[in-house]
């Protein structure tokens, strides 16, 4: 593999991350990350998406009018999510029923679109493909990542494996119910944030104020 | 009627779009700095949503569901395209029909109106339309109240943020990390209602 394949691959898994710096697709990965099972499939379904809607669009980008392109790649894109939705109902429909309508809301799912509008318009077929699996692929990372908090604390197991064996079942764990409500999602997402900028501090977002130094002492004079 | 004000009060603040189902979470964050466009993607929103819920029923009845067009034809599959395509006309009609005869709500809302198309708190709307199987009537109520439930919550985030610039904030939860863990909190608010019995 050479090393801009190889750049263009493993950069968006933290350096240029859809998730947490580009916020970019948050709609579905907070919402199908209740158990890892189901987002697992998601991460699945966005990252065959998001490759194929890449390799799809970039094959045609020299064929589109500029001023109609948004409604071709949608077009694209709809008709590879309807794929992939008749293809979960066929051979995974328990999980399709509990990915609801978040499996057709890859459509509007930003990732996708972004890479398509991004990348895949200026480059070439095999390319955007790549592009596209190393964004499904970190937008993937980060979904596992809440998943297993999630679904480990609140429910305490992993893939539907029993981990911590919960007191109602004769177990020492508590298990804790808010981790399979909504916010803890938003909670986890925001501490991942925080964590990942704390280790790559370059990805730190410009404040609108700074306090200023001088200030912060003579707020606190009983400090010295 | 009354099961029709339980769906809205639902709508708007049990099951609200944004803090229980993240949906339009992208523009959500993006959009939530200042109160004054967080109140015109508002509208927005509740305009597109009251339009485009009840005329994707009428084509998932009359066009889409076994047996509507022709005798044992089943369409549902090509639903996803069909929803995307009318909320894409809707939004681009609403925006020649706004500058033709309302120019000034039509500079309001300015460049958040071609936003919407891709913003999935709209599509989510017509997709939960189908999957509860509500009425015409029933979805234009849902259409309308869960656009007002989207508003609300956007409006009460962007006031938040609005304070929260003063605030001396941990680098690196400055920005998107205090926002994620700031609507955490509202989304906490907000799980009391889901005890409303109506």
């Amino acid at each position: 593999m050479n090393p801009e394949t190889k750049k263009t691959l493993i950069d968006p898994l933290i350096n240029q991350n859809p998730i947490t710096l580009q916020i970019l697709g948050i709609c579905s990965a907070l919402a199908v990350t209740t158990s890892v099972k189901t987002a697992l499939l998601m991460s699945v379904a966005l990252t065959v998406v998001t490759a194929c809607s890449g390799a799809s669009i970039s094959a045609v980008r020299n064929h589109i009018p500029g001023s109609i392109r948004i409604i071709v790649q949608m077009t694209i894109i709809a008709s590879l999510v309807i794929v992939v939705d008749q293809l979960l109902k066929a051979f995974a429909y328990d999980t399709s029923k509990q990915l609801s309508v978040f499996v057709g809301l890859i459509i509007t799912n930003c990732i996708v679109m972004g890479r398509a509008e991004a990348f895949a318009m200026k480059n070439g077929v095999k390319a955007s493909f790549i592009d596209g699996l190393g964004n499904g692929l970190g937008y993937s990372l980060i979904l596992i990542i809440i998943a297993v908090f999630r679904e480990l604390f609140g429910a305490g197991s992993l893939l539907g494996y029993e981990i911590l064996p919960l007191t109602t079942d004769g177990g020492w764990y508590q298990s804790n119910g808010m981790m399979l409500l909504p916010p803890s999602a938003f909670f986890i997402i925001g501490i991942a944030i925080w964590i990942i900028r704390t280790w790559k501090p370059e990805q730190n977002e410009e404040p609108d104020f700074k306090i200023h130094e001088s200030h912060l002492h003579s707020s606190a004079p009983e400090n010295h | 009627m009354e099961d029709l004000i339980s769906l809205a009060v639902k709508a708007i603040f049990v099951e609200n779009l944004a803090l229980s189902f993240f949906l339009g979470m992208c523009t959500f964050l993006a959009l939530s700095k200042k109160i004054e466009t967080a109140i015109g993607l508002g509208i927005a929103v509740v305009v597109v949503q009251a339009i485009t819920v009840p005329v994707n029923n009428l084509i998932l009845n009359y066009l889409l569901k076994e047996n509507a067009i022709l005798e044992g034809v089943d369409l549902t599959f090509l639903g996803l395209i069909c929803y995307i395509g009318v909320i894409a006309a809707m939004v681009q009609i609403l925006e020649m029909v706004l500058d033709k005869y309302l120019p000034s709500l039509y500079n309001a809302l300015g460049v958040f109106l071609p936003l919407i198309t891709v913003n999935c708190a709209i599509l989510g709307g017509s997709l939960f339309m189908v999957e509860r199987d509500y009425t015409f009537v029933e979805s234009t109520v849902y259409g309308i109240s869960s656009g007002v439930g989207w508003a609300l919550a956007i409006v009460a985030l962007a006031g938040v943020r609005e304070k929260l610039k003063y605030s001396d904030i941990p680098e690196g939860l400055q920005g998107l990390g205090i926002t994620f863990i700031t609507v955490g909190l509202m989304s906490l608010g907000f799980m009391a209602f889901s005890g409303i019995q109506l």
